[in-house]
């Protein structure tokens, strides 16, 4: 467990900088985790991290496929917006834990 | 007449129909099974094939050999459930009521998800996947007079059945192409939507620890988007791109296209269902056994033996009008082959991550627990025997459901 202050924020989060609390996230706080990332977010990110936001609270297994086939961007966009791994990257900077693909 | 249907008689379907019939008063009760296939498969034998180990006949059984009498049994493939009207619609128009129903329908592969596999030129020439009995085969052929070269373990997507298969078979072929004499002359890679061997941590580090032992090189964080044929390579969502002389795949893994028919699954066609009881989110009178559901812990044969005993006393509750008071715990337990006659263990659960210890007695063992032993090996042979005399016919097991920490050690 460790402390950071983002956005002026002092923020409960796990040792890789995933928000523990889900309720303390606001848009200038995806935009500091997100420069962090070397990512300048957009309109399309914040559709991203919303759709995300939103099946997570609907206890839904967030995939990279899911968000594939969410109708705002196809596999290949969701790699461009967040680059490296989207779904870990993506989810730390939408204040959600980070995906454990249950195998 | 009250009804109970029993969708998929596969290792789920076949364990409840005899679980069932036992306890379930034949002049109140009528139980249907339905499935497609005549033939029983013993999958994790499928594993065992392209290296000459077990053939074909090792595999499968006619279905009857394991149905109990005074079960009807109906061989026709399912068209959809309509949950509303309780009924299951299949191919050919019969229709069967229920008063409660069990999917078990498994999961399959879906090499069709991925651009260039199926359709490609290469399919089952030099692409193989070794999840059904004809890829395995297919490769068991290819392997025979294969001389070398580039050998691609892919996984495409997850999550998959029997998650340590892929990493068992690259273990068995560093063994066998080391026994061919042809072993300097085999690269093989492992490519993996993970970001290690594994996804537990400490499992995670002891198969990482073998593959580097074994040679066989990893490459981690890797989503297939398409197999490009002309070219050889497998080609990722970042675009990276890795060459292959023979490509050995684990197809995108989707549940039965009768769950997207009936409009009950996820996107991978998977049943919400309540990890707990096992019975579906969004009906009360169906329940959900095996690979079929989406709740997150392993596909594999032992899940589905342990979450049985979890479907079977709910149901019962279900029938009598009490709360459903079985809880399932996510318990898997997998014997995982890594060559030369050795194998090792894991067992874990929902919360627990597969740990270090003896299985099943404390100290005793005689299986070591994340360790790589002979008698885990003899383990895993013992399954076979295990699995079509007493799992499938739904006796009792000298193990128990819930995991225990017995014997581990964190
Ligand atoms: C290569 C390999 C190795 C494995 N190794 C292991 C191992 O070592 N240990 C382990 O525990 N597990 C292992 N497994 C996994 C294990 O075999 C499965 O998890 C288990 O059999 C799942 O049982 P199930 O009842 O959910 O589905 P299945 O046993 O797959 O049964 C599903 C049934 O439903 C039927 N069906 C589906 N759709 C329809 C339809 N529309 N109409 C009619 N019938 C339909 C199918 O014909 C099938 O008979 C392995 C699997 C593979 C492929």
């Amino acid at each position: 467990m460790a402390q950071k202050t983002l956005a002026g924020k002092n923020l409960e989060v796990t040792d890789e900088g995933y928000l523990q609390d889900f309720n303390q996230w606001n848009e200038d706080i995806a935009r500091e985790i997100a420069r962090e990332e070397g990512i300048e977010l957009g309109d399309e990110h914040f559709q991203v991290l919303n759709f995300l936001r939103e099946k997570y609270q609907e206890g839904a297994n967030l995939t990279i496929r899911k968000v594939g086939k969410s109708g705002i961007t196809d596999i290949k966009g969701f790699y461009k917006l967040f680059p490296g791994g989207p779904l870990k990257k993506a989810s730390k900077i939408a204040g959600i834990p980070k995906p454990t693909s249950c195998v | 007449m009250k009804k109970i249907v029993i969708l998929g008689a596969g290792t789920g379907g076949t364990i409840m129909a005899n679980k069932l019939r036992k306890v379930l008063s034949r002049d109140q009760w009528e139980i249907t099974i339905v499935d497609k296939d005549k033939t029983h498969y013993y999958q994790p034998g499928f594993l065992f094939i392209p290296f000459g180990i077990y053939n074909k006949n090792d595999v499968i059984k006619p279905k009857s050999d394991f149905l109990p009498p005074g079960v009807q049994v109906i061989y026709n493939g399912i068209d959809k459930i309509e949950p509303n009207n309780t009924q299951v619609l299949l191919e050919g128009g019969q229709v069967l009521q229920y008063d409660y129903l069990i999917v078990a329908t498994g999961t399959d592969i879906s090499p069709e998800e991925t651009p260039g596999l199926k359709d490609g030129s290469l399919w089952r020439k030099e692409i193989f996947d070794f999840y059904t009995l004809d890829g395995a085969v297919a490769l068991r052929e290819f392997f025979r007079d294969w001389e070398g070269g580039r050998l691609v373990v892919n996984i495409a997507e997850l999550p998959f059945k029997c998650p340590v298969a892929p990493l068992e078979f690259s273990f068995l072929a560093d063994a066998y192409f080391t026994e061919a004499g042809i072993r300097e002359k085999v690269d093989i890679t492992f490519v993996t939507p993970l970001s290690g061997a594994f996804t537990k941590p400490k499992a995670s580090r002891m198969l990482g620890d073998l593959l580097e032992e074994k040679n066989i090189r990893v490459v981690p964080d890797f989503y297939l988007e398409s197999v490009d044929n002309e070219k050889k390579v497998i080609r990722s969502y970042d675009e990276q791109e890795i060459p292959f002389d023979v490509l050995t795949i684990v197809p995108v893994n989707t549940g039965s296209s009768l769950v997207e028919r009936s409009d009950m699954g996820d996107d991978l066609n998977f049943i919400p269902t309540d990890k707990y009881t096992l019975q579906s989110k969004n009906h009360e009178n169906i329940f959900v056994l095996g690979d079929a559901s989406d709740i997150p812990t392993s596909k594999a044969g032992s899940v589905v033996h342990f979450a049985s005993e979890v479907v079977y006393e709910n149901l019962l509750s279900a029938i009598e009008n009490r709360p459903l008071k079985a809880q399932f715990d996510g318990h898997s337990n997998c014997y995982i082959e890594t060559g030369y006659g050795n194998g090792s263990i894991i067992d874990f659960n929902y919360d627990t991550e597969p740990l270090p210890g003896t299985f099943p007695l404390p100290g005793v063992g005689p299986f070591g627990l994340l360790q790589n032993t002979k008698m885990n090996h003899y383990g895993k042979v013992l399954f076979r025997w295990i699995y079509w005399h007493i799992l499938l016919k739904g006796k009792e097991m000298p193990i128990e459901s819930q995991m225990t920490m017995a014997g581990k050690k964190s």
